[in-house]
Formats: structure tokens, C-alpha cells, sequence
């Protein structure tokens, strides 16, 4: 016969699982400077770390050359992979949540294939959808697409009795619609053309610039208090639909409402990176594992742990062969494949039980 | 504090579940059993009394006021809801799955009060050993204790279960009944169980209310309501009610000759 406890040391068991989860992302919070800082101390050209901690700290400290190399290439290409992780960790967190389902994620559901179309049709046919954007061009359309692809999964959310399932199968499809587009776009362009899309669908960091970073910045400093701020019926709905709303939550709106916040995100981080995949899987996915479900800690540790893989994916990027930088993309999926295959065993597992 | 239902109509779109449901007068402090078939209602009352499901006629009052269209936030407050139970893989444990259910209603932070109330609840459940468990981990029994936690930690003038007992062994079905009298007799809310079990209605409600095709066939104590020929034609089947050795009621169901003979 089990012991039952006292009300005391229920609280006191649960104070210290709070304290534990504050530990957990402090901790990943460390390895995240630590990766970023690695990050920036990394490339063709060597200093030694505690040079380039001195011109992070007084950029003119070591001249101009050094200045230039630091702030204006290593610098935004660090803080856009920290940006970017976290923007895609958020989103495929959200997704999960809200979809009810552990593979949902920005790449899964095709946003990040409708992206990929919308810069190839930038690159083949130099057409775009909103005027006037200049050198943009190819990102603002996988801005649109992206966007539009996500304003479609939500208005599929709004028909009546479309339940998650529907929603996943929903995001397939346009995978796959977007996936065939992109094809004949490849079939149409010039070879020049052909190496640009695959360039950019390969997702890459060097297009960073202090105006996306700025962009955003102001983003996740929309959307992670937003997230929070709905935590607590968020949290309800990982109990399942029907109690969520016995306990009060309006699921539909909540759904309608994170759908929105999520659309930007994973949109501005696919047009900007281009196809950056697991990462909005795999953030989630170990934050999970690190603090439960807890929204109000699973949130901002998704954003942490998505921000460290993808410092440290451009760390790897760039270590692998100097003087090379892989595309973060390929680099993300070769990380990504045997987590992904260790959460489909784990969800089978589940269900046996 | 009285909960009552006047000629209450209910449905899905055009179908009508809830023809015409009066149920006079739930007084604090007692165990109103719902009974009747499959698709009698019994969940669309359930829903129409939560705001789940807008009611396209009559009245709820609860304690005088009418409560019909109260927004569900309110609503909340008043009324806790236990839906019929689904699984649950989430990754919480059992205390943070109670501290939610009470969250929805009391603001963002989570305060000293707020975690006792939750301690309360588990210990008076007698499920303070399962407190740190993951709540993916618990077997089927266990699972539908703490969703009673979940409805019963926010104090609620009502509280409303759907089939409670379904799907449980014999010693759950029990407990859980159980616990649900004593916090009946511990705060006073009206309760009403739709249960499937007349035994089991017989042996903890306080009054019955039988449900057939979303009308109130008939209301009133377990011992008059379980006589009634009613019950075996509302379920097609032949019943006795007999008294056992200890003097609780015992309804001896089998199907009708012609059916078994089928």
C-alpha cells in the first residue's frame, strides 16, 4: 500500500519540481551563450576567443578589420541562428499543442514548402506578389506564401468538424501540392536559376542582416509573453479538447488566435533561412522531455533549446571543413533524423501501453 | 442553493435532443442520479447546464438567478463539468493537472493558496500518493479520480459528471462514489452523476431522474423510480426490484422472453 503524503510535502514536492525546471533552463540558457559565443568565435581566419571577446565588448578594441569580421559578418549570422531557432522551436511548439499532435511543426505542414515555391517563383519567373519590394523580392514571397499557407491551414481549423487529424492530412496535402509546384519551377528555370532555388531551399544563415534580426526580435518579444500569457488554457488543452472546454477554455478562438501568432513566426523564419527543418520538432520535443508540459516553463525552454540547435548547427556548419559553411539545412536533418525516429518509436510505444 | 431546469430545449443544428426537461428544486447537499439509455440526453443536459450547448428554450436557475446564457467564464465558477473520459498523454503530473483545472478561474500567478487547495483536493481524493506521477502513467481508475479532483478543487456550487463509473472495476466504481459523497457532505454542492449502473444509482443518489428521448419520464426517490414499470420498458428490458439480505435496493434485469428467444 502506497504512503499518502501530507499537504506539505506535496508543496514542498512541487516547489522543488519548479525549482528544477527554473534549473533546466538556466542551464540550456548557459549552453546557449556558450554556443553562440563559439558560434562567433568560429570562421575562416582564427583569433583567439579572448580577442574576440574584446571586441564583442568594445568593437573598435582591436581595429577596424577586426570590427568589420566580428559585428558586421560572424555577429548577424550568430544572432540570426539563436533568432531563428527560437522562432521555429515557438511555432512548432504551438503547433504541437494546439494540433494535438507531436510531428506538427512548420516543415511538416508545409509552410516551409510553400515558402520554397514562393522564392522560386521570385527566382524562375521574377514575379511578385506585392510590389515594389526590390532586392526582397525572394524574401518577401516566401514571406506570402508562407503566411498564405498558414491562413489556409487556419481557415480550415474554422470549417465546421475539422478535427486535428483533418488539420495534419490538411498540411500534407499542401506539402505535397507545394512540394509539385516547386518541381515544375526547377523544369522551367535556367540552370543558373536551378542552383539559386536549391541554394536558397537549402537554408542558409549568410543572409542575415541587422534589419531581419531587428524584425525578428520584435516578434518573439510579441509572441513568447503572448504565449504565456494564454499559458494556463494552453496547458488545459493537453488534456484533451472536451476538457479544456469543461474547464472554460473557448478552443476554437485559442486555436484561431495561436494559429495567428504561429503564422508569423514560421513565416518570417522560413523566409529568411529558407527550409530549415526538425528544428521546430526537435526544440519542442526535448524541452518536453526537460520540463513537461507546463507551458508556462515548455514555451520559453522550446525557444532556448531550438535557439542552441541551431547555434550550435551553425557551429557544426562551419567546423566541418574549414573554410567551408554547409547549408544549416542539410546539417539540421542529418540532427533531426534520429530524434524524429526516436519520437515516432516513443509515440508507439505509448500506445501499446 | 438550489439548481433547477425548466422546460429546457437543447440540440445539435436542427436535431433536437432536449424536448422538454423540468427538473425542480437540486437542493445543496444532494446526489441527483441521472438515468436512461444511450442517447436520452443525458450528455446534451450535462453540456446545456455547462454552456457547452446553447439551449434554444427555457430556464436554469442556480440559487435564483438565471443562469441560462451566463458566459461560460462565469459560468465556470459556478458549475464544474466532468466530461466522459478520454485518455490523456500529456506530459504532467497529477498535481499539475488539478493546479490547471483550478487556474482557468483564479488569475495567472500561481499562489500559496492556490497549491493548498490543490494539496486539499488530492488528500481528501486519497490521491496524495499519486501526486508526482506523470498523469499518462495512471491506470484507467486512477485517471478518472484525478478528473474529479479537477472538477471538485475548484469549489463549485455544481458539479456535474458524465458517466463517471464507466469503464471501471468494481472497487473504482465504489471509490469514486464514494469520494464524490463525502465532498458532498464536506462543501454542500449539488451533484448530479449520469450513471449507467441502477445498482450503483440506487445505492449513492439521493433522487433519480429518469431521462427518455430527451424528456423527463420520472423524478423522484431511487426506491419509487426503480419500481416504476417504466424503467423496464425506458431500457427494454424485464426488471424486478428486489431488497437484498442488508436492505439495499437490487434491480433484477434480464431481456424480455420474446427478445432472448430472438
Amino acid at each position: 500500500m502506497s504512503v499518502e503524503l501530507t499537504a506539505d510535502q506535496m508543496r514542498q514536492a512541487y516547489a522543488s519540481q519548479v525549482a528544477r525546471r527554473y534549473g533546466m533552463i538556466a542551464a540550456v540558457a548557459g549552453l546557449l551563450a556558450l554556443s553562440f559565443f563559439l558560434d562567433v568565435a568560429t570562421g575562416p581566419g582564427h583569433y583567439p576567443l579572448s580577442t574576440v571577446a574584446e571586441v564583442l565588448a568594445d568593437p573598435l578594441s582591436h581595429g577596424v578589420r577586426l570590427k568589420v569580421i566580428v559585428w558586421d559578418y560572424r555577429l548577424p549570422v550568430a544572432v540570426t541562428a539563436v533568432l531563428v531557432g527560437a522562432l521555429l522551436a515557438v511555432a512548432g511548439a504551438q503547433m504541437q499543442t494546439i494540433l494535438n499532435n507531436p510531428l506538427a511543426e512548420p516543415f511538416t505542414l508545409g509552410v516551409s514548402a510553400a515558402a520554397s515555391f514562393g522564392a522560386s517563383l521570385a527566382i524562375v519567373l521574377g514575379v511578385s506578389v506585392i510590389p515594389a519590394v526590390g532586392p526582397l523580392l525572394v524574401t518577401t514571397n516566401a514571406f506570402v506564401f508562407a503566411l498564405a499557407t498558414c491562413g489556409i491551414i487556419l481557415f480550415a481549423t474554422r470549417l465546421k468538424g475539422v478535427g486535428s487529424e483533418t488539420m495534419i492530412l490538411f498540411g500534407i496535402a499542401i506539402f505535397f501540392t507545394f512540394s509539385a509546384l516547386l518541381a515544375l519551377m526547377q523544369y522551367m528555370a535556367s540552370e543558373d536559376q536551378i542552383a539559386r532555388i536549391v541554394f536558397w531551399m537549402m537554408g542558409s544563415l549568410s543572409r542575415a542582416s541587422w534589419e531581419k534580426i531587428g524584425l525578428a526580435t520584435l516578434l518573439l518579444a510579441v509572441a513568447i509573453p503572448f504565449s504565456l500569457y494564454r499559458t494556463w488554457p494552453m496547458t488545459a488543452l493537453r488534456m484533451g479538447e472536451a476538457t479544456a472546454e469543461s474547464m472554460g477554455v473557448d478552443v476554437a478562438r485559442l486555436r484561431v488566435e495561436m494559429l495567428i501568432c504561429i503564422s508569423l513566426l514560421a513565416a518570417t523564419a522560413v523566409s529568411f533561412v529558407g527550409t530549415v527543418g526538425f528544428v521546430g520538432l526537435v526544440g519542442p520535443h526535448i524541452a518536453r522531455l526537460l520540463v513537461g508540459e507546463d507551458q508556462r516553463y515548455f514555451v520559453p525552454l522550446s525557444a532556448l533549446v531550438g535557439a542552441l540547435v541551431l547555434s550550435l548547427t551553425s557551429l557544426i556548419s562551419k567546423s566541418i571543413t574549414p573554410g567551408i559553411i554547409y547549408p544549416i539545412g542539410i546539417i539540421t536533418s542529418l540532427i533531426g533524423v534520429p530524434v524524429f525516429i526516436s519520437i515516432i518509436l516513443s509515440t508507439r510505444r505509448e500506445k501499446l501501453s | 442553493m438550489t439548481l433547477s431546469v425548466e422546460t429546457l430545449q437543447a440540440g445539435y443544428g436542427r436535431t433536437r435532443i432536449l424536448k422538454d426537461v423540468s427538473i425542480p428544486a437540486m437542493t445543496a447537499g444532494s446526489f441527483v442520479g441521472l438515468i436512461g439509455p444511450n442517447a436520452a440526453g443525458k450528455s446534451t443536459l450535462f453540456k446545456s447546464l455547462a454552456g457547452l450547448v446553447t439551449p434554444t428554450a427555457g430556464r436554469i436557475t442556480l440559487g435564483g438567478d438565471d443562469i441560462t446564457h451566463l458566459p461560460r467564464r462565469d459560468r465556470v465558477r459556478r458549475i464544474a463539468y466532468m466530461p466522459q473520459a478520454y485518455g490523456c498523454n500529456a506530459l504532467l503530473t497529477v498535481f499539475e493537472t488539478v493546479l490547471l483545472a483550478l487556474k482557468q478561474t483564479t488569475g495567472w500567478r500561481v499562489q500559496g493558496d492556490n497549491l493548498d487547495r490543490v494539496a486539499d483536493t488530492l488528500s481528501a481524493l486519497g490521491l496524495s500518493h499519486l501526486a508526482d506521477r506523470g498523469i499518462a502513467d495512471l491506470s484507467g481508475g486512477q485517471a478518472q479520480m484525478v478528473a474529479v479532483a479537477q472538477t471538485i478543487v475548484r469549489a463549485p456550487e455544481v458539479i456535474l459528471l458524465d458517466e463517471p463509473t464507466s469503464a471501471l472495476d468494481l472497487h473504482h466504481q465504489l471509490s469514486i462514489l464514494t469520494s464524490v459523497r463525502s465532498e458532498m457532505q464536506r462543501r454542500q454542492p449539488v451533484i448530479m452523476a449520469a450513471l449507467h449502473d441502477l445498482n450503483l444509482a440506487a445505492k449513492f443518489c439521493d433522487r433519480l431522474v429518469l431521462l427518455r428521448a430527451g424528456e423527463v419520464l420520472a423524478d423522484g426517490t431511487p426506491a419509487d423510480i426503480l419500481a416504476l414499470p417504466e424503467i423496464g420498458e425506458t431500457y427494454r428490458v424485464d426488471t424486478d426490484l428486489e431488497h437484498t439480505r442488508r436492505g439495499a435496493l437490487y434491480v433484477d434485469a434480464r431481456l424480455p422472453a420474446a427478445a432472448s428467444a430472438a
